[in-house]
This record gives structure tokens, C-alpha cells and sequence, in this order.
């Protein structure tokens, strides 16, 4: 792989309209087909309904209604699971031959990657916004600023759009539909639940506990939760904010990697 | 890199290129040269290398060893060069299934940065060419087997490449598509497109091909016009099949008689074949024997040699793989 001036001069030109022709493409694609578009709407709502009627009634969250603590972290839960779709949809493109008709084009490499996940943080905006509705229907209420009102689902779309680098890296490696939406829900399903999503971390055991408090995912529920019920939330933002940096800079590198030597 | 036949320098050259898998030597050392506005064939059994040769002229894999130019451009260091004037059908057919026909053009052309314009209208000649306006909005998945060939060769043509490669175009299609899509070749060649185009049927390469290179192994092992090939493996062959096996010894006496060498007998399907040259002469001589000879003929016939008989000759092997078939088998 020979990475020349002239390539890098093509992808500076081009990146920005070839990323919106494949954030149109994979648009149209959710569009079009129900089943993806089932799978990220209706299960995120359905996730909310259960948890507040089934759960939250058995969950202690103290002075907070249990849907006002709950919001936030399915929020954040569903974009994370949303975000296995963005390896999944690359390693369609690799079996079916796709990305060998862009390799062969005259664009920008960035594009491929770049337009998925601007499509999959488009969806992930819809879908959060969509559930925030769902939420004030059945009692959710903001108890912050409305700058935190506005900042908390924007942190959810950060997170998941961070979280869609990872399934990146994972869909460009495995190469296989199947394998990558395996791959990972394996480590996705431990992540999202020892975490603060759905009960307070002080329940859990003291071994989990420290791995629990320690999570990305706690941190950034955490923020959600102090922007959206007004109490503090610059510590767990700060190491939100920095876990995402971190992971962005491990997994760009290895999603644009793992592209590259596709063949 | 010499002048060719008609005094310009190839469009395509290839210098001992190697490339591997492990163990497997798909491509080891391949040399070759397609001069601009011709057809090479590219003819070889399963896993003899081809589309691994195509990969590397594309730009979508990096050769181990060797160098390729496309109009000069080293595929290598030089892709963003050659990725305009080139353009790539692939062994499957690269489309996306969710996209209306129409709206997969559009998207190609658009990522050739032709503008909005000009996108649609190349879009709309497109699919007109290629008969498939009235699928034209429709999503790509509910195509059939021959319109998402047809719609990949369109798709592999938005830019008017200067080089089409064409990899197994025809694999999967019925006789009558498979006629059409030659007729698309032709015209395109008739206009000055330099093709490279993959098969495992001679007669495929031998109706479109100025050259043909034969590869196994990821060796050239052979390299000339149809006729030279044919010649070389012993030209025609004339077959005949009876429904009575006990008669197959009468009916290979006299092939050996009327033939250039030794029969091959084929137990399994009652049939006897051997080479022959002035086919139709010789066809009339042995109806005639046979006929004295009272032997129920079930069918006979005079018919260019297949990739297998031309491998047998060639390499002393039989082809690899599936068998080569006839032309019509082929799915
Ligand atoms: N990505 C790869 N990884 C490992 N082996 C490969 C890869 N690509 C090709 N090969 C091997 O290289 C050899 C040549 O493959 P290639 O696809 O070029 O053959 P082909 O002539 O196109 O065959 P076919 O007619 O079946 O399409 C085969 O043995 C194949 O298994
Ligand atoms: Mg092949």
C-alpha cells in the first residue's frame, strides 16, 4: 500500500462530497429496508416501555422517579447497540462486493467508512429523538437547565457515534455480516449492563462495582443523568468526554487501517 | 515497452507479476501486453488466477512482485491515475440491492465527480443501452440474474473508461442473454475500448477475442489468435454418440481410421471423439462407414475443441476444478 501526494490530494478535494453521496446511499438504504429500520426504532422503544413498567417498580433509585433515571441510560444503551449496525453494513459491502466497485473509483478512501457512520449518527439522532418522546409520554420530566436538556441527547449521539468506530474496525476485520453483529454484541451486552444504565451501581457486588464505576458507559450515563436532572455532572462528562477521545484515537486509526487492507 | 502492431505503446502492460496466498501462487510471473482498442481473452480454469491478475490491473490488490501499467500509470504507485480510465465488472456483480437501478448509476457517477447533471442524463443513457429503463426505479434486489450483470457493465461504464475489465461477464447467464451481452462487447470495442475480459470458454474467447492468453497455475502456458489454439490442440473435433454401448469398440475402429490421432471414449455418455481436420469431409465418410456397419448413431457431430480438450493437449492435465463443460451448461 503506496500512500502518495496524489492520493492524499484527492482525498482532501473530495472527501466531503463523496462522504454525503454514501451518507445518501446508506439513507436510503435504512429507508427502504423495514427490518433495519424495525431494529433500531421499535426495540429502543420497546426497551424503554419494559424497563420503566416491568422493572421499575423492583428497582430502587431514591428520590428520583425511576423513568427520570432510566431515560438517560437506555439512551444511551440503545445507540450503543445501534452503533454494531455500522460494522455489520461494511461487511455486507465487502461480501457483496461493493466496496471493491468504490476501491476502483475515483474517490476518496475516507468516504466508504466516513458516510457509513454519518449515516449510522443520523439514524442514532432519530432514534434518540424519537425516544424522548416516547419518554415524555410515560412521565419522563427534565430537572436541569435547558442547556442540559439540550446537551444530553447530543452526548448519547457523541457516544454512539464513537461507539460506530469500534463496530468499524470490527466489520472491516471480520469481513462477515453474521460474525461482526456476533462480535459485537459479545462484549456490548457485559458493557452496557454492568454499567449505570438500568439500576444504580451501588447494588451491584464490590468486585463488579469497581469495574462498573470504572466504565465508559457509567461516565458518560452518569453526565446524561446530571445534565437532564440538574445535578452534577462536570466529573462524569470530563471522563466521558475523555474516553471517547481515547477511543477515537485508538480506533479511527485501526477502522482506516483494517479499510485499507481490504482485499 | 515497445511500439505495438498498430505503431502506439500498449495501453496494458504486465512484467513478470507474482502474487501469493500463503501457499497458493495464484499469479507466478505473468507477462503480458494488450494493445490499445483490442480484446484479450483471459482463459482459464477455476483458480488459474485470473481474477486475481484483474484485482491487480484494478488497483483493488497490490502485486507481490513485478509491475503493471495502464496507460503508462503504474497500477501501484499510481492509482489515483488509473482509477479514472478504467473501469471493472467484477465475477459478482458489484451493486447495491437496496438502490433502484437508476439510482446506482447516479451514485456512480457521482462518485466520479461528474456533476448532477450530467450524472442523471449518463444514467438515463445507461440503462436505456442496456434495456433497463422499465426496471430503471426499481430496487436492484428484485433484478434478475441477467439485469444485475447488465446493470454492473453499465455501472462499470459511467465514465467511458478507456480500459474495461470484464471478469467472467457471461458466467450464469442463458444463451440469449449471453449473446446479448457479446453484441455490448462488440459495440464497445467498435469504439475504441480496450478490453480485458476473463472466461473458461474458448468459444466465448474465440467470439470476442483478438488474443487470447491461456493461464493455469498462474502461468501463461499459452498465448495467441483462437485459430492458433485451436490448431494446437488438434482443431475440431468430431463426436458421436450411440445409445447402444455395446457398439462404442465399432464405432472407435472407425475414428481411429478417419481421425488425426487416438479417440477419446467417454463410457459414462456412449460417446467417441477424435480430432479432425477438413471436419466435414471426414463427417460424411464416417456416417457412411457407420452406416455400413449398421451402427444406430444416437448423435454425432463437428465441434471446436473445450477449454478441457485444449488444456489436455496444452499441459498434458485436465483443467482443474469444475469441468470446463460446454457452453451452454454453464451456471
Ligand atoms: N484473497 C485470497 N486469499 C487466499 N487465496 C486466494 C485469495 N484470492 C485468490 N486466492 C487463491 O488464488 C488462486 C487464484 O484465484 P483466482 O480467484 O485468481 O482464480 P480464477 O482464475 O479467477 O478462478 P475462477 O474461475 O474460479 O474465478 C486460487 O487458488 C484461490 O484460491
Ligand atoms: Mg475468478
Amino acid at each position: 500500500m503506496v500512500v502518495s501526494m496524489e492520493a492524499l490530494r484527492v482525498e482532501a478535494r473530495y472527501a466531503p462530497g463523496d462522504i454525503l453521496q454514501l451518507w445518501k446511499r446508506n439513507m436510503l438504504a435504512y429507508r427502504r429496508q423495514p427490518d433495519l429500520l424495525v431494529f433500531s426504532t421499535i426495540q429502543p422503544v420497546m426497551f424503554v416501555l419494559l424497563f420503566a413498567y416491568v422493572f421499575g417498580g423492583a428497582i430502587q433509585t431514591g428520590p428520583v422517579d425511576y423513568i427520570d433515571f432510566l431515560l438517560p441510560g437506555i439512551l444511551a444503551q440503545s445507540v450503543l447497540f445501534g452503533s454494531t449496525q455500522t460494522g455489520v453494513g461494511l461487511a455486507v459491502d465487502v461480501t457483496s462486493g461493493m466496496i471493491d466497485r468504490y476501491r476502483t473509483l475515483p474517490m476518496a478512501r475516507s468516504a466508504v467508512v466516513a458516510g457509513r457512520i454519518l449515516a449510522d449518527t443520523t439514524r442514532n439522532v432519530f432514534v434518540v429523538g424519537l425516544m424522548l418522546g416516547v419518554g415524555f409520554l410515560i412521565g419522563f420530566r427534565y430537572h436541569g437547565t435547558v442547556a442540559g436538556a439540550i446537551a444530553m441527547p447530543f452526548v448519547a449521539v457523541l457516544f454512539g457515534q464513537t461507539f460506530c468506530w469500534i463496530s468499524a474496525a470490527i466489520g472491516t476485520s471480520v469481513r462477515r455480516a453474521e460474525t461482526a453483529q456476533v462480535a459485537s454484541f459479545v462484549w456490548l451486552f457485559p458493557l452496557v449492563f454492568v454499567s449505570s444504565v438500568f439500576v444504580p451501581v451501588e447494588t451491584m457486588p464490590d468486585w463488579l462495582k469497581v469495574v462498573a464505576e470504572n466504565s465508559p458507559v457509567t461516565h458518560t450515563v452518569n453526565a446524561m443523568r446530571g445534565l437532564a436532572l440538574g445535578t452534577d455532572f462536570w466529573e462524569p462528562l470530563l471522563k466521558a468526554l475523555g474516553w471517547m477521545a481515547g477511543i477515537m484515537a485508538v480506533f479511527v486509526p485501526l477502522a482506516v487501517w483494517r479499510y485499507r487492507s481490504i482485499q | 515497452m515497445g511500439p505495438g502492431a498498430n505503431g502506439q505503446a500498449p495501453i496494458v502492460v504486465v512484467r513478470d507479476v507474482h502474487k501469493s496466498f500463503g501457499d497458493v501462487h495464484a499469479l507466478a510471473g505473468v507477462s503480458l501486453e494488450i494493445e490499445r482498442g483490442t480484446v484479450l481473452g483471459l482463459l482459464g480454469p477455476n483458480g488459474a488466477g485470473k481474477t486475481t491478475l484483474v484485482r491487480v490491473l484494478t488497483t483493488l490488490l497490490d502485486p507481490d512482485d513485478g509491475s503493471a501499467t495502464v496507460a503508462g500509470y503504474d497500477v501501484r504507485r499510481e492509482r489515483t491515475r488509473v482509477r479514472p480510465l478504467i473501469g471493472l465488472a467484477g465475477q459478482s456483480a458489484a451493486i447495491d440491492d437496496t438502490l433502484t437501478g437508476r439510482e446506482n448509476l447516479e451514485m456512480v457517477a457521482n462518485l466520479y465527480h461528474m456533476g448532477r447533471a450530467l450524472a442523471a442524463s449518463r444514467a438515463g443513457e445507461l440503462l436505456a443501452r442496456f434495456d433497463l429503463l422499465e426496471a430503471a426505479d426499481r430496487a436492484a434486489r428484485t433484478y434478475s440474474g441477467g439485469m444485475r450483470r447488465r446493470l454492473d457493465l453499465a455501472a462499470s461504464l459511467v465514465a467511458d473508461p478507456e480500459v474495461l475489465f470484464l471478469d467472467e461477464p457471461t458466467t450464469g447467464l442463458d444463451p440469449q442473454a449471453r449473446l446479448e451481452l457479446w453484441t455490448v462487447i462488440r459495440e464497445l470495442v467498435a469504439t475504441g475500448t480496450t478490453v480485458l475480459l476473463t472466461t473458461q470458454y474458448l468459444e466465448e474467447a474465440d467470439q470476442l477475442a483478438d488474443e487470447i492468453v491461456v493461464i493455469d497455475h498462474g502461468r501463461i502456458i499459452a498465448q495467441g489468435t483462437a485459430a492458433d489454439l485451436k490448431a494446437r490442440s488438434g482443431g475440431e473435433h468430431l463426436t458421436v454418440r450411440v445409445s447402444d454401448l455395446a457398439a462404442l469398440e465399432q464405432v472407435r475402429e472407425v475414428l481411429e481410421a478417419e481421425g488425426d490421432g487416438p479417440p477419446t471414449v467417454d463410457d459414462a455418455t456412449g460417446t467417441v471423439s477424435v480430432a479432425v481436420s477438413n471436419g466435414p469431409a471426414r463427417l460424411a465418410g464416417v456416417v457412411r462407414r457407420l452406416d455400413e456397419a449398421a451402427v444406430a448413431i444416437a448423435d454425432i457431430g463437428l465441434r471446436q475443441p473445450t477449454l478441457d480438450e485444449v488444456f489436455l493437449s496444452l499441459t498434458g492435465h485436465r483443467a482443474e476444478g469444475e469441468p470446463a463443460g460446454t457452453l451452454t451448461g454453464a451456471g
